[in-house]
């Protein structure tokens, strides 16, 4: 009897909180809405305005304050181009950006393999070591590289940022690469090996074609990571004809008098590879870099 | 016979891991070239920084080179953009890391939900993380420049006479570059908090609804004690990578106006940039290697880095 009763009360209990359960959703959904429109409308527009600033200048004739760039040129373009040399600066970004996705591809694919598939003495310490190297401040790198570089008869020679851009990204690359290859099987591997390839030819026939979005996304880390570096670049560049395009912009920024609508449009050679590069890797950005990522 | 016989056999060898053709010395290969280009352009340098910062060694000034002993060490403590430099590295990197929780807590509560729409918004508010300093800075110039910027609207509606530069005005300087950083800082904050946040188990929220939890309880019992560690990690990445941020100070401000938003690794660069002046900036540098070590202990000590899996 008092066990029946309170089942009731039990039941009745659930289907009152389900009915307040409903009530409370419907009451609140507009509130619920509300917040989270208005701050990410708020937020979209902050991220947004400045980009959309940037893209006006570069599209708008001298001269105008219109806040729509009509009528569209393309004169602060051709300036830029061919008056400041973005043509020869965007021509070295891409040298060192490729030169160091690739060179650091490659030795984080290596790295990465032992990391994720053998043990051995001394793993923990390499990978602390890593890691540590992610904290040394860019700004400290200056002079000691300088003086490497100058040894070595590299200033002002575009191999001295493919390297100190590429050491600098490459430790990231390597934890990142051991992830994406820890992900792969062990399973699919070893049925290869039974079937006879060897260790390389597993490698390059099992391995690699299931590692390619990691490869990719790895890739594009360094080539933005490259890219985008400027400190290096001051300081190792000296000669026009080597100049990457964020020395360009900086030359541009210092002018006397800085023509907007040309530095407006350098900015906009220098995102859209960026933006390119962005629209496939976002989708890796969470998982991938809040694993192993240490700059941003 | 029989025994070799017996460890070919695929059965006795079923319940270990099949070993492939491989040496002892077969990872120390593979590692090799990281461990030397890691060796040579990065703990090389670190090292020979200590050398140099006992030296002087001034490019411009090549017959002063020599032996300093402590001198580098001695200029700085009578240095005024030194200390000044210190002050503000610590402004700058409090400021900018409080607002960059702020805003990136909530942007990634806010990314979080489900809604129409939602991979394309992730994707544009993400976005200024790919953008590099130097061209922040040429978009926030373009954003606050006197003539054509903000200023000037501001200035025709009656707010601030015409001409005012935010960048160089006494108390806006400050505001305008960690309003600039933010706009780039803030979304890497939310990337590293979101992955976590998308591991809550959303049973947890329904059961806390159907116990007639509102939204700040459920915040504080299920959310923030999930994401805490993931914060923490966050915060400190933020204020490693703050600290050692140079190109957007460089280029915006330029460490101005007179040395009011240099911080101390823009002191370095600028000493090596244009006075060329290598043994006092190596000097700066270890300075600036000290309280980053300090910064990482406590960051390796939280994190508890360095696992064989990490």
């Amino acid at each position: 009897m008092t066990g029946l009763v309170s089942a009731t009360t039990a039941r009745s209990g659930v289907a009152s909180a389900t009915t307040t359960l409903q009530k409370r959703r419907s009451r609140t959904s507009a509130t619920d809405r509300a917040l989270l429109v208005v701050p990410l409308v708020l937020y979209l527009a902050f991220t947004l305005v400045p980009f959309y600033w940037m893209l006006l200048f570069a599209f708008r004739p001298a001269g105008s304050t219109a806040l729509v760039p009509w009528p569209i040129t393309f004169d602060n373009f051709a300036t830029v181009w061919n008056g400041s040399g973005f043509g020869i600066y965007f021509q070295n970004s891409i040298i060192v950006a490729v030169a160091s996705l690739v060179v650091s591809t490659v030795i984080a694919l290596l790295g990465g393999y032992a990391l994720a598939r053998f043990p051995f003495r001394g793993k923990a310490l390499f990978v602390l070591a890593m890691l540590c190297t992610q904290f040394i401040p860019g700004a400290m790198m200056l002079i000691p590289l300088f003086q490497i570089f100058n040894g070595l008869g590299l200033t002002d020679n575009l191999w001295s940022l493919i390297i100190s851009d590429t050491v600098f990204h490459l430790p990231l690359s390597l934890v990142l690469m051991a992830g994406f290859i820890r992900n792969v099987p062990m399973e699919l591997e070893e049925a290869a090996w039974v079937d006879g390839c060897s260790r390389v030819d597993a490698f390059r026939l099992v391995i690699l074609p299931l590692l390619r979005p990691g490869i990719v996304a790895v890739g594009s880390f360094a080539f933005i990571s490259a890219w985008n570096n400027f400190l290096f670049a001051i300081m190792f560049l000296s000669s026009q004809d080597q100049f990457t395009i964020p020395v360009g912009l900086s030359y541009l920024l210092g002018e006397f008098g800085t023509d907007f609508g040309a530095l407006a449009a350098g900015g906009v050679i220098a995102i859209v590879p960026v933006v390119v590069i962005f629209a496939y890797v976002q989708r890796f950005l969470v998982q991938g870099l809040s694993a192993g990522a240490v700059k941003g | 016979m029989t025994s070799s016989i017996l460890t070919r056999s695929p059965l006795s060898e079923a319940p270990t891991r099949r070993r492939a053709p491989a040496t002892r010395w077969y990872p120390y290969l593979l590692i090799a070239p990281a461990a030397l280009l890691v060796l040579v352009f990065l703990v090389y340098p670190v090292g020979s920084v200590f050398y140099y910062s006992l030296q002087h060694y001034n490019i411009t000034q090549p017959w002063a080179d020599g032996f300093a002993g402590l001198d580098n060490f001695i200029a700085m403590g009578q240095d005024p953009l030194f200390w000044r430099s210190l002050v503000f590295t610590g402004q700058w990197v409090l400021v900018e890391v409080a607002l960059q929780f702020v805003l990136g807590l909530g942007l990634a509560l806010l990314i979080n939900q489900t809604f129409v729409g939602r991979a394309v918004v992730r994707s544009l508010v993400f976005s200024p993380w790919a953008v590099s300093g130097i061209l922040t800075t040429t978009i926030w110039i373009l954003i606050y420049n006197p003539s054509t910027g903000v200023g000037r609207y501001l200035a025709e509606v009656g707010l601030v006479p015409f001409g005012t530069s935010l960048l160089s005005g006494a108390g806006t300087t400050f505001w305008a570059v960690i309003l600039a950083e933010l706009w780039k800082g803030a979304p890497f904050f939310a990337i590293l908090i979101l992955a976590d946040l998308q591991s809550v188990r959303t049973e947890l929220y329904e059961a806390a609804e159907v116990d007639g939890a509102g939204r700040i309880r459920k915040f504080a019992s299920i959310t923030w004690p999930h994401i805490r560690s993931a914060v923490v990690i966050a915060t400190l990445l933020r204020a490693v990578w703050e600290f050692n941020n140079v190109d957007l100070l460089y280029t915006l401000t330029g460490g101005g106006p007179a040395g009011s938003t240099t911080t101390l690794p823009l002191y370095v660069a600028q000493t090596a940039i244009h006075d060329r002046d290598f043994g006092y900036g190596s000097a700066l540098t270890v300075v600036a290697f000290i309280i980053l070590t300090v910064f990482s202990v406590v960051y390796l000590r939280v994190n508890r880095f360095g696992r064989d899996d990490a």
